[in-house]
């Protein structure tokens, strides 16, 4: 069934979705895409991000607020993961990637695990002022505000990394380590200090993505492995380490999605992120911005 | 006087009388610990759901499972013999339970054997266990022995097939003049048959299909759908889900409404009867009209199921479990009941005479008298459809009073009058 109505709705959630998409694949954009980390672990640290904040979220704490209060800490975890991961493979060089996946894999299944064991198996959601509440823009087209709150967050997330590695000393030496290695320690940077502060940042990122999975829908322990296909697909289509790109092949694909679920039915709708993936290899295999 | 004679008896007693005395004694003293050690244990074999969607659902089932046991066991066992239960999580995971059932039956060796919950997880074990000829307890599936047709098959979820399940849903809208009618599903094995028994009940009824949806299991997000069910005005919409997708549904349906059409709203939702879920949805599920098991009203309190709740309620606060224990856990006790009944009858674990004895009889148990049926279900269905009433927010206890969860339907069990529209019941 076609109506404009349909259409202009599919359009606007696909726009809300597809920037959730980017938010919570913009950590891996930086880890994956920029630093050349294996980090298959990144949904699960998303969805630890989720935990965490319901965890806060009992203690009174808004969701936001626990994805903000947590930052910092998982930018420490993610230094420690980093320093792990560079001592155990990278600082040896050869098969880095595929001994790196296989450590990225166990890490992914010891906090599902360490997640079961702390909350249980019992999906959690979390309660805010801007969830289960709608804004209506007609009278036919009502939006939930939790939606929004994930675009707005994503939209802030893109434009502080993009100024952040575009303006900062910190940032380019980050694009610096990304494009060279060796150039940046003739330099006198020391890359491996580079790359673990990136690392800490993309794992930051990840709690407050994580915050908003949680405020998006229920999660459970194994939420994580649903988001795998996705996040990878979102920083392939958009090219490996643009953020910019993150975001709109984020929206892309929440765009596509939902039109192919309005209209062509729900079953097909997990068929879209490997079927853009597929024409975007065979078309542009450097993704939309990638060079 | 009397240590005087003490001591005469004891002279008269030689040692070796006393030694023989003694022997006899302690012999005949420890003969029931004695017998009840040495016997085999009666070993039950299953997996079910400890991690995974319906691990909810499949932690609490299995405390009640552990009660039964529990209970048989302080009695003394079953024909002397003690109950033990060899226990596998399946994760959810329909791919894994063949394997498992397989090496309960091989490596395990168990004697008697209880099906995964869940339609999904039992679905692939029916050709093994009909194969091996052993006697399977259901464990709330859905019409999993439809196609197999296994004669030992016996579940013990209170409905029979999609008809008997969704018949009393949709009597009630049409009843109130619903012409039209929407469906969401979730793209799985349990979800499909269930909407597709109500879809054919709809054609049969003449409600015109305006809107059909199947949606991949694990959905996180159905504003989109929720529109468009709203944009095609159905009167009734049917929805079978998943836990997970239960509550994104209700969260959507909260946020965007599925418009002033819609008298009835509901149906197929696993998930609604989990304590957590209906704690965090709170007074969101006002006005949802769900199928359950069980519902703390008058018209289904049978003789045991409150102490077996209260003593449920205890243990499951200890075990973090659901604390209301409801939906699931009775019926699992109740299995066992079951079990003991006919174990007890026929003298023997032989899975042929317990199958006979099972498929014959009446069983009495705490969730009512059970007799079987077509197919190993239920010889008469007892789906209980409900709507939530004056629900309020963040507060698990309130569903253990009666009138939050109105019985509509059956007719006999019926607590209370539909509520709608639903937009208006919702508020």
């Amino acid at each position: 069934m076609f109506t404009w109505d349909l259409l202009i709705g599919a359009l606007v959630f696909g726009l809300l979705v597809g920037c959730f998409y980017a938010a919570v694949s913009i950590g891996l954009s930086l880890s994956f895409g920029l630093l050349d980390v294996p980090h298959i672990a990144h949904p699960s640290f998303l969805v630890a991000g989720a935990y965490a904040t319901w965890w806060l979220g009992t203690l009174g704490l808004d969701p936001i607020l626990a994805g903000l209060v947590l930052a910092p800490l998982f930018f420490g975890l993610g230094v420690v993961m980093y320093r792990l991961y560079y001592a155990m493979f990278e600082r040896h060089g050869s098969d880095t990637g595929l001994r790196g996946l296989a450590f990225f894999f166990g890490v992914a299944f010891i906090i599902e695990v360490a997640l079961i064991l702390a909350f249980g198996v019992d999906q959690r959601l979390v309660e805010a002022v801007y969830i289960g509440k709608s804004i209506d823009l007609t009278d036919d087209l009502r939006i939930p505000l939790r939606l929004i709150v994930a675009f707005v967050v994503a939209l802030l997330l893109t434009i502080g990394l993009t100024l952040y590695l575009g303006k900062t000393y910190m940032g380019r030496a980050i694009k610096a380590v990304a494009q060279d290695q060796i150039a940046l320690s003739l330099m006198g940077a020391d890359p491996v200090k580079v790359k673990q502060w990136a690392f800490g940042i993309a794992t930051a990122v990840t709690a407050i993505a994580g915050s908003l999975l949680i405020i998006i829908g229920p999660v459970d322990p194994q939420l994580g492995r649903i988001y795998i296909g996705r996040t990878f697909c979102v920083v392939v289509l958009a090219g490996l380490g643009s953020m910019s790109g993150t975001l709109v092949a984020g929206i892309l694909l929440g765009v596509v999605e939902t039109i192919v679920l309005t209209f062509f039915g729900a079953s097909w709708a997990p068929a879209v992120a490997f079927g853009l993936l597929l024409v975007m290899l065979g078309v542009r295999p450097q993704g939309l911005f990638g060079r | 006087m009397k240590e005087t004679n003490i001591k005469q008896n004891a002279k008269n007693m030689t040692r070796r009388k006393f030694v023989a005395a003694a022997t006899a004694v302690t012999a005949v003293s420890a003969l029931p610990t004695a017998v009840f050690a040495q016997a085999a244990p009666i070993k039950i074999g299953l997996s079910i759901a400890q991690t995974g969607p319906l691990a909810g659902g499949g932690k609490a089932a299995l405390l009640g499972l552990q009660m039964w046991r529990d209970d048989v066991n302080a009695k003394g066992g079953l024909l002397g013999r003690k109950i033990e239960m060899v226990v596998y999580d399946d994760q959810t995971n329909p791919s894994l339970t063949p394997g498992i059932y397989t090496k309960l039956l091989d490596v395990d060796k168990v004697d008697l054997l209880i099906a995964p919950y869940g339609t999904n997880p039992t679905a692939p074990i029916m050709p093994l266990v009909k194969q091996r000829g052993k006697l399977l307890m259901g464990n709330f599936s859905f019409e999993v022995n439809e196609r197999i047709q296994h004669d030992m098959w016996f579940n013990n979820a209170p409905w029979t097939d999609a008809v008997a399940w969704s018949s009393g849903f949709m009597d009630m809208g049409i009843k109130r003049g619903a012409k039209t009618i929407a469906f969401l599903a979730a793209d799985a094995e349990f979800s499909g048959a269930l909407a597709g028994g109500a879809r054919s009940l709809a054609t049969h009824n003449g409600l015109k299909i305006v809107y059909d949806q199947k949606y991949p299991p694990n959905t996180s997000d159905f504003s989109s759908m929720i529109r468009s069910v709203k944009a095609a005005k159905p009167d009734i919409v049917f929805v079978a889900s998943y836990p997970g997708e239960s509550v994104a549904i209700v969260r959507a349906v909260n946020e965007i409404g599925v418009g002033e059409s819609v008298k009835l709203f509901g149906g197929g939702m696993v998930g609604l009867q989990f304590a957590p879920i209906m704690e965090s949805l709170g007074s969101q599920l006002n006005g949802i009209v769900n199928y359950t098991s069980y519902a703390p009203e008058k018209t289904v309190d049978y003789p045991g199921l409150k102490d077996f709740l209260s003593r449920y309620a205890v243990k499951a606060k200890a075990e973090k479990v659901d604390p209301l224990g409801f939906y699931l856990p009775p019926f699992n006790y109740a299995l066992g009941q079951m079990l003991e009944q006919a174990i007890t009858a026929t003298k023997g674990v032989d899975d042929k005479a317990l199958a006979k004895y099972i498929r014959e009889n009446e069983h009495k148990t705490i969730v009512g008298p059970i007799k079987y049926g077509r197919n190993g279900e239920w010889a008469s269905a007892r789906v209980l459809m409900v709507q939530f009433t004056g629900v309020k927010d963040k507060d698990v206890e309130q569903f253990r009073q009666s009138g939050k969860q109105v019985i509509l339907s059956p007719e006999k069990f019926k607590t209370g009058e539909l509520r709608f529209p639903f937009e208006k019941a919702r508020k």
